[in-house]
């Protein structure tokens, strides 16, 4: 086995704990809802009205907004409970359906009999009318498991450790590995508990009840080994063992300055491969420290922001430019310094959030196009642009088109008739230089502009804001001395050039961002980073 | 004399106002140990009526007693228990064993197990189906006869004051109706049950039924024996309904006479 898909297997027991721990209680707790729900709906029309009409809304909902809204409504919770009550969502509709199919599909001439018999209406439906049902309510039981198991994947953005991790890392750092890895678990689980679930439906025909006991504690196995991490939250498998590997290892360290050990520092992330190596850069420091880190990777971007102000999380990196336009709602862009100044004063005064220092670089928004392109056409600035956007298409990220940043550089240059195309991150590059699209709103410290050989358009007009990379403390982390102090060494120490340099190994080298992240600690002269494998 | 097992006092159903009832004014009472039969096409009133009996439909107006209680005062799952009901299409239920099928009234009244499994047992004797080898098997896995059987077993089960039957031989062939018939003859004689049998078909009357009630667009037409039909009937409707059986039977008499003189004359 290469050390690379040993490496993906070692996350497995911790992702697909979660995963079961997320699948299995929404689809046991969506059961013992829906029933109930699918048999008020057949005996009552005035229920049954607007019940359908309210669950058939939500479910067109898509999943992962779906998601996100959950954070919102729980008040910016994040990690397992918003993530929860969506699949909750999710297996209700086609259970409540199926019930009353099943229910209604029941021959009126059983009815009569279980009436003509002496049974009182509460005995006709535990004896007859759901045991006929059964077969067709289990097919719906079926079919919400197969989606929650599936849409389970998209609670990693909402912070809740699922298979999905595997996907969704695997789509930022285009390691196609790890994304097959992930939805070939994703499929494998589904299907086993499907068949379970179709075992324990045949062997109840047969009348082999051994056999439905036996595919009935499985599953009970498999509820409670969903649950016990939810039940004993420190007992998450991987975490503690990193843990302890790093106090061990940083053992004599830890007398020397104040001291983590013991403590469990959350890290959050958004969605890319700068913020999966700056995770594993803060982690090896909190490691160095004598703590343990939980990295907590792919939060979307108000997401992760919420957790930290609620104390969810206890860091991340964030960047000036964003916090000012989506935090504090400025609509036009100010100095770099002034804008630091500015938000760190408004973070801590709003938020109790502290704004630790800059790392040192800026990773600001740019418009990128062909080399040979920018030559042919004599492309060097945004203003170049103007005059053609009405025949251009540019790539980007959907969150990037919905920014105030970008209607301000539509304003300024006046590129209102160019057409978006919304896509990954991950893609944007490659099409641009595909020519799937004329241009791409990428991101100055990505490897790939050099690798793809891509040219940055200037921005005369600064329509981007600045964007500083600053370390963010929770107000309950900040008040952590020795969080504090083993955080202090990273700030203003990594260049533009070598982030650029990290994020390319990940991107185009293949490397993993833990080995990323000791290269980069390396490189710019942070010792003790024990770096690979760490904190992964 | 005692009280008549089931009485019927101008009963009258009228399934919404302003339209035709759908039985009208209906009046008969069926003896202890007497099988009354309800003859007449589809939409007479016949079903209705049976149903009725044990409140599966509420009479519009009039008086139904069944072993001398106004039906009316007493609860009506109680009194649904308290009569055995066969359905057309045998009405077992497919995901029940035949023993369970069997046992549903005697274990909704409450009855000691001991005492259900003994008279499931029993009754499976009775149709002829020895409990062993066909206590434990699914409807599904039984011949039509033997289904209807069953049925019949699970009508008789909770000891019930009386048997309402509604076509419950129709989905059977030929020669297994004519098997089964016979046997429910055997037992309803045995047992002294008290039956009222709904049927389309006068011949099954006729054979089944000690009294037999016509009726014709919610009105009972005539009440007699079979004998007292044949001879007599009411009206042209009664006439005709009667001429079937008549006919069958003059013309297998009259296919039988010339081979039993045949026969004789080669003796």
């Amino acid at each position: 086995m290469s050390s690379r898909l040993q490496g993906l297997f070692e996350q497995l027991p911790q992702l697909l704990g979660g995963h079961l721990s997320l699948a299995v209680p929404a689809i046991v707790v969506g059961v013992l809802l829906s029933v109930p729900l699918g048999i008020l709906c057949v005996k009552s029309a005035a229920v049954r009205g607007p019940v359908m009409l309210v669950i058939s809304l939500v479910q067109t909902v898509p999943s992962i907004a779906l998601l996100a809204i959950m954070v919102a409504i729980l008040g910016g919770t994040i990690g397992y409970r918003p993530a929860f009550v969506a699949l909750l969502i999710y297996s209700i509709l086609p259970i409540v359906r199926n019930t009353i199919v099943g229910l209604e599909g029941v021959d009126p001439a059983m009815r009569e009999a279980a009436r003509a018999v002496g049974m009182r209406p509460l005995q006709q439906l535990l004896k007859v009318e759901l045991p006929l049902a059964f077969p067709v309510i289990l097919a719906g039981i079926r079919t919400a498991t197969v989606w929650v198991v599936g849409i389970a994947t998209l609670s990693t953005p909402v912070g809740a450790p699922s298979l999905g991790n595997y996907i969704f890392s695997g789509l930022q750092l285009r390691d196609w590995q790890r994304v097959l890895f992930g939805c070939v678990a994703t499929m494998l689980l589904s299907l086993i508990l499907d068949q379970l679930i179709a075992l324990i439906e045949r062997s109840l025909q047969r009348r082999r009840f051994v056999v439905v006991w036996v595919a009935t504690a499985v599953l009970g196995g498999l509820l409670a080994v969903g649950l016990a991490p939810q039940l004993v939250p420190a007992t998450a498998a991987g975490f503690t063992e990193v843990g302890q590997q790093a106090a061990v290892a940083e053992g004599a360290a830890a007398e020397q300055q104040p001291t983590l050990a013991g403590q469990t520092i959350r890290i959050g992330a958004k969605g890319f491969t700068e913020q999966l190596i700056l995770t594993d850069l803060l982690a090896g420091r909190i490691q160095a420290a004598g703590g343990t880190a939980r990295p907590l990777g792919n939060m979307g971007s108000t997401i992760v922001f919420d957790a930290l102000a609620k104390n969810t999380i206890d860091v991340y990196v964030d960047y000036t430019g964003t916090l000012w336009s989506t935090v504090l709602k400025e609509p036009g862009p100010i100095g770099q310094a002034a804008m630091r100044v500015a938000v760190a004063g408004r973070l801590f005064d709003q938020y109790g959030i502290v704004l630790l220092g800059p790392l040192g670089f800026e990773n600001t928004y740019a418009l990128v196009v062909r080399q040979e392109q920018a030559k042919r056409f004599g492309l060097r600035t945004i203003t170049d642009l103007t005059s053609q956007a009405g025949q251009l298409r540019i790539g980007g990220d959907p969150e990037f088109f919905g920014r105030p940043e970008w209607q301000r550089v539509r304003d300024l240059y006046g590129l209102h008739g160019i057409e978006q195309v919304g896509m990954d991150s991950t893609f944007m590059y490659q099409a641009v230089a595909d020519g799937q699209v004329d241009l791409a709103a990428g991101f100055s410290t990505d490897g790939r502009i050099d690798a793809f050989n891509l040219a940055v358009l200037d921005d005369p007009l600064a329509a981007f804001p600045p964007y500083d990379a600053v370390i963010l403390l929770s107000p309950a982390a900040a008040a952590n001395q020795a969080l504090v102090a083993s955080l202090e060494p990273l700030v203003n120490r990594i260049s533009v050039a070598a982030m650029r340099v990290a994020n390319r190994s990940v991107d185009e080298d293949g490397r993993t961002p833990a080995e990323a992240a000791a290269a980069l600690a390396a490189a710019v002269g942070i010792g003790e980073n024990p770096g690979d494998g760490a904190s992964r | 004399m005692a009280v008549p097992a089931i009485e019927l006092e101008q009963v009258r159903k009228e399934y919404a106002p302003g339209t035709p009832p759908a039985v009208r004014d209906v009046s008969f009472s069926v003896s202890q140990g007497e099988v009354l039969a309800l003859v007449g096409g589809s939409g007479s009133g016949k079903t209705t009526t049976l149903k009725m009996i044990n409140r599966l439909i509420e009479p519009t107006a009039g008086t139904i007693r069944v072993m001398g209680e106004d039906v009316t005062a007493i609860d009506p799952v109680m009194l649904r228990r308290s009569i055995g009901y066969a359905f057309q299409g045998v009405g077992l239920f497919p995901h029940l064993t035949v023993g369970d099928n069997v046992a549903i009234t005697p274990r909704l009244l409450r009855w000691p197990e001991e005492k259900t499994r003994a008279r499931v047992d029993d009754l499976l004797a009775l149709i002829d189906l020895p409990a062993d080898s066909f206590r434990d098997r699914l409807p599904a896995e039984l011949s039509g006869g033997q289904r209807q059987r069953v049925g019949f077993a699970r009508a008789l089960a909770a000891e019930p004051r009386a048997i309402l039957m509604d076509e419950p031989f129709g989905a059977l062939d030929p020669i297994t109706r004519d098997a089964v018939q016979t046997e429910f003859r055997a037992v309803q004689q045995k047992l002294g049950l008290s039956v009222v049998v709904v049927t389309h078909d006068m011949t099954e009357a006729v054979l089944l039924a000690d009294r037999i009630a016509v009726m014709h667009e919610g009105d009972l037409r005539q009440l007699g024996t079979p004998q007292q039909l044949l001879t007599a009937p009411a009206d042209d409707y009664v006439a005709q309904l009667i001429e079937t059986p008549r006919r069958h039977s003059d013309f297998i008499e009259s296919l039988m006479r010339p081979a039993v003189v045949g026969g004789e004359g080669k003796a």
